[in-house]
């Protein structure tokens, strides 16, 4: 394993400090392992609480500011937080208005954040992200992950709670986003998680796994490497045979799981952007880069989100964090 | 009668396991889940064991809370609610008494696996730890109502864990990140079961 780290058991800690020097307007819990907007709580307006396993930078931490998250609680890598982190997160960002989880489907993640929503007297609402078309037979497993969609749905309801909308209406606003989300992703190589040491399954050099989740799960199944334009339609195929993208305007998200270039990123997004017009989909808005990863895997995932106007117009407004900026 | 101190000693007895098995553990999960298993449980149970030596408890009920909520704050994953919310109701159904005898300590154990269910939901045969705790408590429960002795029936549960354990590895996942592989996570022992027999050798070996 070659990484820069000083130590595997202090990785999220030591990254938490960097962050904390690098963006002085965010205040870091260290002891909580928080990342918190500068100005939290902010009155009146609904807060924002998201989180997860670390590993899948900038996702949470590097969404946390005016226009997206009010705060997000790291957990070790690839661990949910626990609900200690999630409950002072919650109190720490109520500005009376009530506070929205936004949890990604993972049993760990669900059953933490459901605990901490327990255990706190602040009115709580909460969005369970699940879009990843990989995981077809929802009856027999844990649900659809929450994969790609989240970011388009932090980015859309930070949005909306910065307009003052209440709780009910952003915490409607955040399931229709998941409704009309979905993802497909794939790997060329593993990634290590530092405390393993080792990568966590082995990819032979001429193969790659097509439906892996963000944590180095293996995925649906293993095919023989292809040319980017093949790649291409394996992730976009059984993302447009699962929703009707055909009749609304179309923010395209495609998304570097850590290692793979922008370079590639942007030569695959050329090729996703060809399938879409071929299938009559109508692109409004795109978004390219590693936003949700997965330590050192090379590989992406596409998401398309069908909007609308008003969902158009929430991307659109303007954002300020380390991991999404612009109009602001 | 099942002290105060055998309790200490069956939960030390499970911290050392963990940490002895941490690697293990975490080989299991690396094949059907995030490679976190061992490290994580391995985590949770030296917070638990540093507990231990810091303070003493004059209740079975006390000293489970304790042991529960530092799991819950301790290990994240699924793994901290499962295993936190199985020794808070253990604790619960033992109350502020002293020591237990059999058939409490077969309660409280019940009332910890009721809480695994509510949390997690699981049923026999998604490869989860259930599928080894549940057989492990039937046995528990079939030996004291024929008359065996704590001892023996806690060798029994034990070996209805590993049972339990070694059956999960040819079922298909329907629960947590392994059931994402489908047909996939078959051949493999869950890692969840796993830790859970630890648990029962543990007690079988502390308890009686």
């Amino acid at each position: 394993m070659k990484k820069l780290i000083n130590d595997p058991d202090s990785v999220v800690a030591e990254a938490l400090r960097g962050m904390a020097l690098a963006h002085p307007e965010l205040r870091v819990d260290h002891e909580n392992r928080i990342v918190f907007r500068g100005d939290a709580p902010v009155r009146g307006k609904v807060g924002l609480v998201s989180g997860g396993g670390s590993g899948h930078e900038p996702m949470h931490g590097g969404f946390v500011g005016p226009g997206m998250l009010d705060a997000a609680c790291a957990g070790e890598v690839f661990t949910s937080p626990v609900p200690d982190q999630m409950v002072a997160a919650t109190q720490g960002v109520d500005g009376g208005a009530g506070v929205l989880h936004i949890v990604k489907n993972y049993t760990g993640d669900v059953m933490n954040f459901e605990m901490a929503a327990e255990l706190v007297e602040t009115e709580v609402a909460t969005v369970v992200v699940d879009d990843d078309v990989a995981v077809q037979d929802s009856l027999y497993t844990a649900g659809r992950r929450g994969v790609g969609t989240t970011v388009l749905l932090e980015k859309i309801v930070g949005a909306a709670a910065e307009q003052g909308r209440p709780l009910a209406e952003v915490a409607d606003l955040a399931r229709k986003v998941n409704d009309r989300g979905r993802s497909m992703g794939m790997a060329l190589t593993s990634c290590t998680v530092p405390a393993a040491g080792q990568p966590t399954f082995d990819l032979p050099e001429d193969e790659m796994e097509i439906g892996i989740g963000i944590h180095g799960e293996p995925g649906r199944r293993r095919v023989p490497l292809a040319p980017a334009r093949e790649i291409a339609e394996m992730l976009v195929e059984p993302v447009l045979s699962d929703l009707d993208f055909t009749s609304a305007p179309v923010i395209c998200f495609v998304n570097g799981m850590g290692a793979s270039p922008l370079l590639e990123l942007y030569l695959m997004y050329g090729e996703v952007a060809a399938l879409l017009e071929k299938a009559g989909v109508r692109v409004a808005r795109s978004l390219v880069g590693p936003y949700i990863t997965s330590l050192d895997m090379a590989g992406c995932s596409v998401t398309l989100l069908r909007a609308d106007d008003d969902l158009l117009a929430l991307w659109d407004a303007p954002v300020r964090t380390p991991g999404l900026r612009w109009g602001a | 009668m099942t002290s105060l101190d055998s309790l200490v000693s069956w939960l030390r007895a499970f911290a050392a396991s963990v940490e002895e098995q941490k690697d293990a553990l975490t080989a299991l999960d690396s094949a059907i889940g995030d490679a976190d298993h061992g490290a994580n449980m391995a985590r949770g149970m030296a917070a638990v064991v540093a507990a231990l030596d810091a303070q003493s408890f004059d209740s079975v009920g006390a000293l489970f809370k304790k042991v529960g909520m530092t799991l819950v704050s301790t290990v994240g994953g699924a793994s901290g609610p499962l295993y936190g919310t199985l020794f808070l109701r253990f604790g619960t159904s033992a109350g502020e008494v002293s020591e237990l005898d059999p058939q409490a300590l077969a309660k409280a154990l019940r009332a910890g696996l009721e809480g695994v269910v509510a949390r997690g939901r699981p049923e026999a045969g998604d490869k989860t730890m259930f599928d080894a705790l549940s057989p492990a408590l039937d046995a528990l429960d079939a030996a004291l109502s024929s008359g065996a002795s704590l001892a023996d029936a806690l060798t029994a549960a034990s070996r209805a864990a590993d049972a339990g354990r070694d059956a999960t590895v040819p079922m298909l996942a329907r629960k947590g990140r392994a059931s994402y592989l489908g047909e996939r996570s078959v051949g493999h022992q869950d890692p969840g079961a796993t830790s859970t027999a630890l648990l029962v050798a543990a007690a079988a070996r502390t308890l009686a």
